[in-house]
């Protein structure tokens, strides 16, 4: 297993049979996924499939039961106790968290820090770079999402799409190795939606690693290029768009997906 | 009626006016007050912090901290804390060999006070980082914020907003307790009062004057206070 991720060092996240029990409920029975660079990888399935459990556990927001994960080529060192996995090397898992940047459904905005502070934070005090590159970084993203002129503003002023992509930005701005996105749009007035999709869209087309839990449908079907349909915790389907959605083997994906037809 | 109040040249800061003594008084409850206060919010950060974040052990003993605190008369607590923990400090440095020191009724003043304000800080802050999102730690776990980052970056200047109300109540309540301390002699404006006005019979003169003085505190802190909880809920949209 470690040789085969070492081998190919462009594997950006790498799992393998990942298990998630919370008490006697399995929301994960053993989901796989690996990313090489460049991949957009969405992950899709109705509420309570267990996909922003399985998204949340490739950073370690949750900790898995058991189950491998690597990012960028690097295991994770885990000990197994009685309740599950536990990190072993604090350093690593923040080290590695660095090279995942993680946008949220509630977007998660810093509500004391102005857009461009919050843009600035993890580069100035987690990856230590100095104010001036820090803020350069800040304004090159902001920009990239079309908020500079909302800079300096509180999250709280901001409508939903707009938080959304400062929280984008943010994520961009630690220059990760992979993108996280968990149900992006879900928390937004449908009038929202478009311009936070545009600005992933834009990201996917520059060959950016993405991994999305989402449920617009239509948009995971333009932009994937490979996608897991989950089902009570297991992949009950999974390929290339095309295969997803238009050469659909499970009955249960079949009716899921055909709702955007 | 006259009378009463036809005595103002005691205030005065001549030779024979109590006006410096009455100033130093203030100056020594201002001392205790902001020492009580930093030691408390210390405390209080530090206990809160181990009732939400400690195991078994350190929860039952802060619990146990915060009840008795808050259930015994701060009056009681202050002669407890002042006569027997003097005493004990004493007898441990005997027992460690030590000569026994003096304890400047200032430290323990501070100290007396610092551990009261610290219980009910704790709880104060404790229920202002309860009410911090979630999402917000969690974002900044997600980045890769070590615990340490996540405590000085976000958790502390997210909860500040939440605790300003009950934090600054608690600043008006150390500052009249520096008054108890009166009880086991300390030499703050209370104590200084009564002294004047029972020497000088001026009972109104002084006891008036100390309220003034008293009321001056609070008005300025009032101002203090408002303008900081205006600048820490910067970021929020004002309600209505």
């Amino acid at each position: 297993m470690d040789s085969a991720i070492h081998r190919s060092s462009n594997e950006a996240v790498v799992v393998s049979n990942l298990h998630k029990n919370f008490g006697d409920l399995n929301v994960l029975q053993g989901v796989s996924l690996r990313a090489h660079e460049g991949d957009v990888l969405s992950i899709i399935g109705s509420s309570g499939s267990g996909k922003s459990t399985f998204l949340r556990c490739i950073n370690l927001l949750e900790l898995p039961t058991s189950g491998d994960i690597s990012v960028a080529g690097e295991a994770i060192k885990f000990t197994q106790t009685k309740k599950g996995l536990e990190p072993v090397d604090t350093k690593q898992v923040e080290r590695l968290r660095t090279k995942l940047g993680m946008v949220f459904q509630s977007f998660n905005l810093w509500a004391h820090m102005t857009v461009i502070q919050n843009v600035m934070e993890v580069p100035l005090h987690v990856l230590k770079l100095s104010k001036a590159e820090a803020r350069e970084r800040a304004e090159l993203y902001l920009n990239r999402v079309g908020l500079w002129d909302k800079r300096d503003q509180f999250p709280a002023f901001l409508s939903g799409g707009q938080q959304q992509r400062a929280a984008i930005a943010r994520a961009l701005a630690i220059e990760p190795r992979v993108m996280l996105f968990d149900e992006p749009t879900s928390a937004l007035d449908p009038e929202l939606v478009g311009e936070v999709l545009k600005v992933i869209h834009d990201l996917a087309n520059e060959g950016r690693t993405m991994i999305l839990v989402t449920h617009e449908m239509k948009f995971a079907r333009d932009v994937s290029s490979q996608v897991i349909f989950l089902h009570n915790g297991l992949v009950e389907e999974s390929g290339t768009s095309r295969q997803v959605f238009y050469e659909t083997q499970s009955e249960r994906c079949k009716a899921f997906v055909s709702s955007i037809h | 009626m006259s009378d009463l109040f036809a005595n103002w040249h005691l205030l005065s800061f001549s030779d024979d006016g109590w006006g410096w003594a009455m100033l130093n008084g203030l100056f020594s409850t201002i001392k205790i007050a902001v020492g009580a206060y930093l030691l408390g919010l210390t405390l209080g950060l530090f206990g809160a912090l181990g009732k939400l974040h400690g195991g078994v052990v350190t929860r039952w003993l802060l619990e146990i901290y915060t009840t008795l605190i808050r259930a015994v008369p701060e009056l009681v607590l202050i002669l407890l804390l002042y006569y027997a923990g003097t005493g004990a400090i004493n007898q441990l440095l005997d027992l460690m060999g030590y000569r026994p020191i003096d304890i400047s009724g200032l430290v323990a003043g501070i100290a007396v006070l610092g551990i009261v304000q610290g219980a009910y800080a704790t709880e104060v802050i404790r229920g202002a980082m309860r009410a911090i999102p979630k999402g917000q730690i969690e974002a900044a776990q997600a980045f890769g914020m070590s615990s340490s980052t996540v405590l000085k970056r976000i958790t502390i200047p997210a909860m500040i907003p939440h605790a300003l109300p009950g934090l600054a109540n608690l600043w008006l309540i150390v500052m009249k307790d520096t008054a108890l301390l009166a009880v086991v002699g300390f030499s703050e404006l209370a104590l200084v009062t009564r002294q004047a006005a029972g020497l000088t019979q001026a009972y109104w003169v002084f006891f008036l004057a100390a309220g003034a003085l008293y009321l001056c505190l609070t008005l300025v802190s009032n101002i203090g206070f408002r303008s900081l909880e205006k600048h820490a809920r910067r970021g929020q949209p004002e309600l209505g």
